[in-house]
């Protein structure tokens, strides 16, 4: 019975911290983007409340707080918002596919998370509990079968709209996801051999021993982060939904909650990478010159804040990105993927065979 | 019976282009191995791409296009009907409406035609406030059309960047005229009001702040390697074609050819100043870019030299059947009473002729002719406006290229709804 409550309250508290990330980088993207370009960004929300309420009056203090800073916002005030607004289907379409496409993109993301390690083991009483959900021997291959699921949720979207701009937008993301898999199914093979393990937490472990994989691996840090933002198509990658050409890409005649459920995915994937990046390069929990007990409570908590620090400031350095930058156009990125990021991590790849075979 | 059946088989017949209908898809070479039929898409009248309303109906191969249908005039108004229904001044806010990110420089070139059928010229102060309200238009239009077609590529703060510049900008030109937009600030022989006193100033002000936002955006676009991939090569257009087009402004200097109107008809003074007209070589979208980009910086030179020249003197003629006189005058003498009704009533009265008259607009020539019939109303009117023009070009520059090309193409000819369909 233990073990089974164990499994659900760390499947629980998976579940806040995807949605925790997706928040944070909504939160990112309105404020971050504010500073970038001389804005105030959103600070209304929240702030005019008024209450005599014994119960809530100490809460609005806190809450004007949070609203100046747009974090209301972003918490209650988007899917209020999303709940709230007429679920739009087009007529002549099959409503089941329609409906479908936004959970196709939003649950492989989610299933992904599954093999994330997110914290080093603790023990509780008798009880030695790994937080990670799915404790499976191949991890990242799992997190790469997931990733490539997602395309089926874009192709649905841009199928199942009749609009011809979210037929473009669909094709462009899938063949945008497809071609970025290959280079970065190559990155990962790079990982597993220079770790020579695909469990991620041994990869952190191995990392906490050794030295951080973006030492011994910087190109394929470099290659996986670009990779990375093309997959969550995002950034100067985000032609699939370039508002200026096909309105809104494959989600145009999508409304309300799924809709948001399309942005959720997005950023749950960004949140997903800039995890991936964090545990196979930049050391998971690691703190360098900090160390624990093992197995402790306290070292769990840390190294677990210490992940989501280093996670969010990955999340932080895409937002920038994204903001800086223009697009690139469907040619030229495809010309990208296959010309420059797939020789590179295949040649990366050579190399980290032939120092691992005979140094 | 059979004419009609006959009749509407004709009209089946009848190739309408990819503009006739949109919602088939055509299919095309039957006999190829990969059979493969193209995609009609109709791009706007309403469309985050299009900022005026122009449609767009692309036939697409893929991403490319092969055939395109510009339609434009969905925003006409009726401008030139409308002239001829109000006296010369009160065309003035009808001016206002057809470039509206440089109303100011129409105004002039409205005040200017007229001033040419009355063949008068106005005072050395007017023409050089003149020269620096156009410049300073000339700047909020580049400003727009840089920073729309970066939005438009993905770069969202650089566009939110020249905002900022040209918001500082606007304030100086509500400073003198009392709007943002709609200034109506011309008058067929001179001004409606002199500077104010602190303009040198605020200005000099303004024009730091600008010079910063503008390096800004010249940092985080002109050597960007996405925005060069993205520009260059792009909507080209060769020389011999733009002047067949009868292109003009920016877009005619990208392909070399160093036409600018205040340097080849030199009109309120323009002779003065010292600036250069800056050309491109290649006549693609990367050197429109760059045209607008040093076109910024020689504008704010212009606008300096004025200013430190700035001659003292009347703001406008002293000719009481062209401008309204002193007030003193009108309430005080029985001239100036009647001088001013007449004004007011019948407008000013040029000669019987007509005349064309070209100012240099944002865009590129900005023209007026005019007939006279010698009444306080135009006869008729007729703008020649650059956006037109250049939407004539258009199909020609984006033929052959992706989809994704249209955008920046469509940016930087900076299509102003308002001067296009009149």
């Amino acid at each position: 019975m233990i073990p089974f409550l164990i499994e659900l309250l760390k499947i629980a508290f998976l579940l806040q911290l995807i949605f925790a990330f997706a928040s944070l980088c909504t939160w990112f993207e309105r404020k971050a983007s504010a500073l970038i370009q001389n804005r105030v960004g959103a600070n209304r929300a929240g702030v005019y409340l008024k209450s005599d309420n014994f119960f809530l009056k100490p809460f609005i203090p806190v809450l004007k707080f949070l609203g100046i800073l747009g974090v209301v916002n972003t918490l209650f005030c988007d899917a209020v918002k999303a709940i709230f607004k007429e679920d739009f289907v087009p007529s002549h379409t099959s409503r089941f596919l329609h409906t479908l496409a936004p959970f196709a993109s939003v649950v492989p993301i989610f299933m992904a998370f599954a093999v994330i390690p997110f914290a080093p083991d603790f023990v509780i009483g008798t009880h030695l509990i790994r937080p990670q959900v799915a404790q499976i021997s191949v991890g990242i291959l799992f997190v790469f079968a997931m990733t490539a699921l997602a395309v089926y949720g874009v192709m649905l979207a841009g199928w199942s709209s009749d609009n011809k701009f979210s037929l473009l937008g669909a094709l462009r993301a899938s063949a945008q996801m497809i071609s970025y898999e290959i280079a970065m199914g190559t990155i990962f093979v790079t990982m597993i051999l220079s770790y020579a393990t695909l469990d991620l937490y041994k990869m952190v472990e191995l990392q906490i021993d050794g030295v951080w994989g973006v030492v011994n691996q910087p190109l394929s840090f470099l290659l996986l982060f670009i990779v990375g933002m093309a997959e969550t198509k995002r950034g100067p990658f985000d032609l699939p939904e370039s508002e200026s050409e096909l309105v809104a890409g494959y989600f145009t005649e999508y409304s309300g909650m799924k809709f948001l459920l399309f942005w959720l995915g997005e950023f749950a994937e960004i949140a997903l990478f800039s995890m991936i990046l964090t545990i196979l390069f930049l050391g998971g929990w690691h703190l360098p010159g900090v160390s624990f007990a093992t197995n402790s409570l306290l070292g769990t908590i840390v190294g677990h804040f210490v992940l989501v620090l280093k996670t969010a400031f990955l999340c932080l350095v895409q937002i920038t990105l994204r903001w800086t930058l223009p697009r690139f156009r469907y040619d030229q990125l495809m010309r990208v993927g296959w010309n420059v990021v797939l020789p590179i991590s295949l040649v990366n790849l050579f190399l980290t065979a032939v120092v691992k075979v005979f140094f | 019976m059979i004419d009609s059946l006959n009749q509407k088989q004709k009209l089946l017949d009848f190739d309408y282009g990819a503009g006739g209908i949109e919602t088939t898809m055509r299919s095309r070479a039957l006999n190829d191995d990969l059979h493969t039929e193209t995609m009609v898409v109709s791009i706007g009248p309403s469309h985050p791409a299009t900022h005026g309303t122009v449609r767009i109906v692309a036939e697409l191969s893929g991403e490319k296009i092969i055939d395109a249908d510009i339609e434009v005039g969905y925003l006409h108004r009726g401008f030139e009907k409308m002239c001829e229904t109000v006296n010369y001044n009160q065309v003035m806010p009808y001016t206002d409406r057809l470039n509206y990110v440089s109303p100011l420089i129409n105004n002039f070139g409205w005040c200017l035609t007229i001033e040419k059928l009355f063949g008068v010229e106005v005072p050395k102060r007017c023409q050089y406030i003149r020269v620096i309200m156009s410049e300073i238009s000339r700047i909020t239009d580049h400003l727009t059309c840089l920073g729309a077609s970066a939005m438009e590529l993905g770069a969202m703060t650089v566009m939110l960047y020249m905002m900022e510049a040209r918001e500082y900008l606007w304030e100086l030109i509500e400073e003198v005229t009392g709007a943002r937009l709609t200034v109506s600030y011309g008058r067929v022989g001179g001004l409606n009001g002199d500077l104010t006193p602190d303009f040198a100033e605020k200005t000099r002000e303004a024009f730091k702040k600008v010079r910063r936002l503008v390096a800004d955006s010249d940092k985080l676009l002109s050597r960007n390697r996405i925005f060069m991939d993205r520009m260059c090569d792009v909507g080209k257009i060769s020389r011999e074609k733009a002047i067949a087009y009868s292109l003009s402004g920016p877009v005619l200097r990208s392909t070399g050819v160093a036409y600018d109107v205040r340097k080849a008809y030199p009109y309120s003074s323009y002779q003065d100043f010292e600036f250069i007209v800056p050309v491109g070589s290649k006549g693609d979208n990367y050197d429109r870019f760059l045209v607008r980009m040093i076109e910024i910086e020689e504008s704010i030179k212009i606008v300096e030299q004025a200013l430190t020249n700035l001659p003292d003197g009347p703001i406008s003629l002293s000719d009481p059947r062209i401008v309204i006189e002193d007030k003193r005058e009108v309430y005080g003498s029985i001239d100036g009473m009647i001088n001013h009704f007449e004004l007011v009533i019948r407008g000013p009265e040029p000669p019987i002729g007509s005349t064309y008259f070209q100012v240099e607009g944002g865009n590129g020539e900005l023209g007026f002719y005019v007939v006279s019939d010698g009444s306080g109303k135009p006869y008729r009117a007729f703008v020649r406006a650059p956006a037109f023009i250049h939407m004539g070009a258009f199909r020609e520059m984006i033929l052959g290229h992706s989809l994704s090309d249209i955008i920046p193409t469509f940016g930087m000819i900076n299509m102003i709804g308002g001067e296009c369909d009149r």
